[in-house]
């Protein structure tokens, strides 16, 4: 059901833990739905993503994408990270099942979450950066009778 | 690789060699078509007339009530939907209650959109069925009941009797679907006063495909699927001879060996319960801790999702299941865990785990051994445990 790129990064998950004084933490998703992701930066004055550290609740895809997605943002500019999005996150662990795709999109909601939370608190402006929803969900199940 | 701990059973079991070897010969050798005149074809006719004798009897039924369907979900399809049909003068209102199988659940949805009215009748923290709400929501248009004999997800077993009675005493058919209690406790449809049962053969080491439902004499039903005298003319379609040979060998061996299985399985799912419980903190089991099948353990570990827990044990080479969203396949978890009480995060979490006794105790070692592990490891993982942990040291 999942590509082995997935399953590397739910296995051996990269960047799992907490950042003290964190510039920017945000956390997205919802437990009734059954996932939650939460992303710390640390950046550093040149607005650098020096380190990125996730927690997530939820299902293996959402763990992949956390994981995935802080490796495709570590090192680089706030700028840069807001062209990771849920398709890159996608492409890079080799594709989603249809059913999962709602955890990339997670993984990017949380990405900016985070990166909303830095700009706020150091006063700057990230250019293409709206304020994030705090609850993702997707409602498109199929009519069956 | 590693070696595979099936732990299971409520899915599908394993069909047992002695069921295999029954059925061989009605591929090889006896391969007539049962409708067929001819001599070639009688011990396809002999073995399904068998069939039908040794389930009847586990049942305390006759032969004639017996009908042979392709598994479970069809032999429930059939008693609600043909039922509702064929007494629809009576009435228009069907019971059943929120735990249901979906083969029941949806098939009542079907008929809410076809002018029936169907009450879902609650269940209590253990899953066990509000029999007073049960009683206040008979109408006198009620024509059918259907309660399910034991939980396939929490292994809750419901009180058949008593709601049998119920339907009974206000002349209301009653049905149950048994899909997890047939072969795995004694049933007795005349004590139970069960007017239709669903039975399927893979939950009891038999073949897939195949099931049954019982009709009691004198009840009306439609023909389910038209096109043939079989099945005196109720599901037309040439039998599932080696199905129903597999059945039969099934159905005996469960029979024989029902006492002794269950008491294996108890002392297997006793130990892994209690170690579960012991040494897995925030944990707490689903489910009537009396009450419940003898093969079932059912957990709901905090914080956790169950998908993740169900892939790093396949992992390890040990199959399960959860009521968890990812895992059905919707943003719901699983309406049973909800109709007990449990809020959405925690049903999330949830494993079930059904043993065989076939298994062993060092399997249950090694299973909670690896749970202990991975749930360690998904919590260190998780924003909730690190909130709930927070707050705990803020104290």
């Amino acid at each position: 059901m999942y590509t082995e790129k997935v399953m590397d990064h739910f296995q051996n998950p990269r960047n799992v833990g907490e950042i003290e004084n964190a510039s920017g933490t945000g956390t997205v998703g919802n437990a009734k739905c059954g996932d939650i992701m939460r992303i710390y930066l640390d950046i550093d004055d040149n607005q650098v993503i020096r380190d990125v550290k996730f927690k997530t609740f939820g299902c293996g895809a959402a763990v992949a994408t956390s994981s995935m997605a802080t490796e495709l943002v570590k090192g680089k500019t706030v700028q840069e990270a807001m062209e990771v999005t849920n398709k890159a996150v996608m492409e890079a662990l080799d594709g989603l099942p249809p059913v999962k795709v709602h955890c990339s999109l997670l993984a990017e909601e949380a990405i900016h979450a985070a990166l909303w939370d830095y700009a706020e608190k150091s006063g700057i402006v990230i250019e293409g950066l709206e304020k994030p929803k705090t609850d993702i969900s997707e409602h498109d199940e199929d009519e069956e009778y | 690789m590693n070696q595979t701990i099936y732990l299971d059973n409520a899915a599908t079991t394993r069909t047992n060699p002695e069921v295999v070897k029954a059925m061989v010969p009605y591929f090889t050798e006896h391969y007539g078509n049962p409708s067929s005149v001819y001599e070639f074809s009688t011990p396809c006719r002999q073995v399904i007339a068998g069939a039908r004798e040794v389930i009847a009897k586990s049942l305390g039924a006759k032969p004639n009530e017996i009908y042979f369907t392709a598994g479970g979900t069809e032999s429930d399809n059939w008693a609600i939907k043909a039922t509702a049909e064929a007494y629809m003068a009576k009435g228009k209102h069907i019971i059943t209650s929120r735990i249901e199988h979906h083969a029941v659940l949806h098939t009542c949805q079907y008929l809410e959109k076809r002018g029936f009215e169907v009450t879902y009748v609650d269940v209590d923290e253990n899953g066990v069925l509000k029999v007073d709400e049960l009683k206040k929501a008979i109408r006198p248009d009620t024509v059918l009941i259907s309660v399910m004999f034991a939980n396939n997800e929490i292994g809750t077993i419901e009180p058949i009797k008593e709601i049998g009675q119920i339907a009974k005493d206000n002349d209301i058919l009653f049905h149950t679907d048994a899909v997890q209690a047939f072969g795995h406790l004694p049933i007795d449809v005349d004590e139970y006063h069960i007017d239709m049962l669903s039975s399927s053969a893979h939950k009891l080491n038999g073949p897939k495909g195949i099931g049954f439902l019982y009709i009691r004499t004198g009840i009306k039903t439609r023909s389910f699927i038209h096109g043939g005298a079989q099945e005196r003319k109720r599901r037309g379609g040439t039998e599932n001879v080696p199905g129903i040979a597999g059945y039969k060998k099934a159905v005996e061996l469960a029979m024989a060996s029902m006492e002794e299985r269950e008491k294996k399985e108890r002392r297997l799912r006793d130990h892994l319960i209690a170690r579960v419980m012991a040494e897995v903190p925030y944990t707490r089991l689903n489910g009537h801790r009396m009450r419940r099948l003898s093969n079932n353990a059912n957990f709901a570990f905090q914080f956790i999702e169950g998908e993740s827990l169900l892939i790093m044990l396949d992992g390890s080479g040990i199959c399960a299941s959860s009521g968890s969203a990812c895992t059905s396949g919707s943003l719901d978890p699983s309406h049973v865990l909800l109709a007990i009480g449990l809020p959405h995060e925690i049903a999330h979490g949830s494993l079930r785990l059904t043993v065989s006794a076939e298994n062993t105790m060092e399997e249950m070692d090694l299973v909670v051994d690896r749970i202990k592990e991975i749930v360690g490891k998904l919590r260190d993982m998780s924003p909730l445990y690190e909130d709930f942990m927070r707050k705990q040291g803020s104290f």
